[in-house]
């Protein structure tokens, strides 16, 4: 029978399947933060449970820490402090691998777990975090979970799973310039909307899909999410070899040649049958801004705000003019003439190496607009000493940019960087739901080079006419 | 956990499409360490006005619907976050069931493990519960997990369906860990297993 990569997965995956119950999945790696780990630990010692294999295990503190460098020593919130000091203590003591905050190795979780190649072709991985998604990039079936099933994977090393239906998004020719990633995923979105890949499992496929990096793609599964999906998938290429080989987890020596033909044993196979077929053509995406409060909202920058009272769908009217009203815009409003008050560059979406040199290249030799506050926040160390041996952070900081240390920061606003009440954001991360970035805070998910350019502008502007 | 059987309560009403998970539990609430307490933030944002008192415009601060352990909710209900201190608040205020059309995926499952039984009805099912309950606030509303079925004062009968397995948990007030222990021989047979195909996965002896 022909198969979908998804389905070689779970096949392969699968422990036990019991009549009448959920299916008990493996799982091979299991990342884990600081946010979502404690009640798991605690759970574990009550039940008088140990970790059956460290080894599975990757850790990182990355949502409650600050990135402004003082604060990391003097950690001014005694509850994050706390969650660090419970997290360093539950690793420490049940041998898990933590890059805490003084690690060279520190960053956020999606970002810091490829950089080592922690997550190969073919793997089940979790992570109890959305954003899990982001590693079905390499090809290995990645979704978020709860702290229960943190729990569950750290005493069972197992998970209990539904099997999902099957979607194929495909992506037919290459995008256009100034288009990139992020856009394909918010055009995407745009057309399935936040509810389009309930109970699916999205394979992202097609020319525009292959010719992205693997940080383009690790974008695009990243917010496989935000379309409802419960993981995003692209099968592995000479790309995901090459960016696997030589890294500390990547198998090694006589291994690595087993490993690979493997890996390229795991692609659906021509023909394989999926429940849901979407195909969208990469020529036709422009920049994506998204302008309300889903990331469904959302609208290519040279477009104009919807006005509700002419929307067919009543239901999606309510919410439009729910949208305009928190994000305080008027129906009509072209999109370039929307200005914002702060420009966050970062986040599992958009904070590797890529996506600053992308930042860079539109901020170079300019300014960013009186009043504006541009915060750049690279997704790990490695991000952030890469761009500091290619002169980007000069580029940012000469042109007003603030440069800091790694960490989740305003993507979810929980370590300190939050917008005030009212304040506009573009950004680069991946949730624009009333207050994720703050109390009364307005965000406008975009890319990083459209980021870049409204911090200049001090409003939205459309790349593709901009100098 | 607590067994869910049979059980009649009071239903309050929360005609509101896509409440995501940052609505449910602000994230400023987020950084506890323990597992319990969350019940006092639920939906705080909208819950309390400026000054911390209730704000009496909010849905779930009706007299009417005090106590309530049903919660009818409009569409895509528990969107966002994988984070489960969504449904630990849900479930630390007081409800045990939640009545929508659909609900994100995480956030559904996630439900199941704190002993918490979401029900998903069609649209017409879903507005006239709703009515029902706008018409005359505080009744109590049944819902029969064994036969699978809500039942309302004003006669209304409702089927329901539920996986067999999660069904079988709540009933039981079974843990979820225990329940896949008894299955241990196969996840080392498996590991066995896996070890020889893929070797580089584990570490060397
Ligand atoms: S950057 Fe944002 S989405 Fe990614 S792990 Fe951190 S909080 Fe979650």
């Amino acid at each position: 029978m022909k198969k979908t990569m998804y389905e070689k997965i779970w096949d392969s995956h699968l422990v036990h399947e019991p009549q009448a119950s959920t299916p008990i999945l493996y799982v091979d790696r299991h990342l884990m933060h600081e946010v979502t780990s404690p009640q798991a630990f605690e759970g574990l010692r009550i039940a008088n449970r140990s970790v059956r294999n460290p080894h599975s295990i990757l850790a990182t503190m990355d949502h409650c820490v600050p990135t402004k460098a003082a604060d990391r020593i003097n950690l001014p919130d005694p509850i994050g402090k706390k969650q660090i000091e419970v997290m360093a203590s539950n690793c420490e003591d049940n041998a898990i691998n933590l890059y805490d905050m003084k690690s060279p190795n520190n960053g956020v979780i999606h970002i810091v777990v490829p950089e080592h190649g922690f997550v190969h072709p073919g793997m089940v991985v979790c992570c109890g975090d959305s954003h899990t998604a982001t590693h079905g990039a390499f090809g290995a079936l990645a979704f978020g979970i709860g702290t229960s099933e943190v729990e569950h994977i750290m005493a069972t090393q197992t998970i209990q799973q539904q099997k999902s239906k099957t979607m194929l998004v495909e992506v037919t020719g290459s995008l256009k310039p100034f288009v990139t990633a992020k856009d394909i995923v918010l055009a995407i979105i745009g057309k399935i909307g936040t509810a389009g890949g309930t109970g699916h499992v999205i394979e992202f496929a097609g020319q525009a899909i292959r010719e992205l990096s693997m940080e383009g793609r690790m974008t695009v599964c990243n917010m496989a999410i935000e379309g409802g999906a419960r993981a995003g998938l692209i099968a592995p290429d000479q790309k995901t070899i090459d960016f696997l080989r030589g890294k500390e987890f990547a198998p090694k020596g006589e291994y690595w040649d087993q490993a690979v033909d493997y890996w390229n044993s795991l692609a659906s196979d021509e023909g394989a049958q999926f429940d849901t077929v979407v195909t969208l053509d990469a020529a036709d995406i422009a920049p994506q801004v998204t302008w309300g409060t889903s990331p469904e909202q959302v609208l290519a920058v040279n477009q104009s705000l919807p006005t509700p009272s002419t929307m067919e769908d009543s239901i999606k009217a309510l919410a439009a003019k729910s949208a305009l009203d928190y994000m305080g815009l008027e129906a009509g409003t072209k999109m370039t003439d929307v200005p914002v008050d702060v420009v966050f560059v970062g986040s599992c979406t958009n904070g590797r190496i890529e996506d600053f040199r992308a930042l860079a290249h539109v901020s170079k030799g300019k300014k960013v607009a009186n009043g504006v506050q541009a915060i750049a926040v690279p997704g790990s160390y490695p991000v952030k000493q890469m761009a500091e041996q290619e002169g980007l952070d000069k580029i940012l900081t000469d042109a007003g940019w603030e440069w800091r240390e790694p960490g989740c920061s305003m993507c979810l606003a929980m370590n300190g960087d939050y917008l005030k009440p009212g304040q506009r954001c573009a950004s680069t991360s991946n949730r624009n739901f009333e207050g994720r970035q703050g109390k009364g805070g307005r965000t406008h998910l975009v890319s990083p080079a459209m980021a870049g350019a409204a911090a200049i502008a001090g409003k939205f502007v459309d790349l593709r006419d901009w100098d | 956990m607590q067994a869910y059987t049979k059980h009649s309560s009071i239903a309050a009403v929360m005609n509101r499409a896509n409440v995501d998970t940052d609505q449910i539990i602000p994230k400023q609430f987020l950084k506890k360490v323990e597992r319990t307490g969350f019940g006092a933030h639920l939906f705080h944002d909208w819950r309390f006005l400026e000054d911390g008192s209730d704000n009496p415009d909010f849905e779930l601060n009706r007299p009417e619907f005090k106590g309530a352990k049903i919660l009818i909710a409009g569409d895509n209900f528990g969107c966002g976050s994988s984070r489960e201190h969504a449904p630990w608040s849900i479930a630390d205020y007081g409800f045990n069931t939640i009545i929508s059309t659909s609900y994100a995926d995480i956030f559904f499952s996630n439900c199941f493990k704190n002993g918490m039984l979401p029900i998903r009805v069609d649209a017409p099912t879903l507005k006239a519960l709703m009515d029902e309950v706008e018409a005359s606030p505080g009744i109590e509303i049944t819902i029969d997990l064994e036969s699978q079925k809500i039942t309302t004062p004003a006669g209304l009968s409702i089927d329901f369906e539920v996986d067999a397995f999660r069904k079988e948990t709540l009933l039981q007030g079974l843990d979820d860990i225990a329940w896949t222990l008894t299955h241990e021989q196969k996840i080392t047979d498996f590991e066995t297993q896996n070890k020889k195909q893929l070797p580089w996965l584990w570490p060397s002896a």
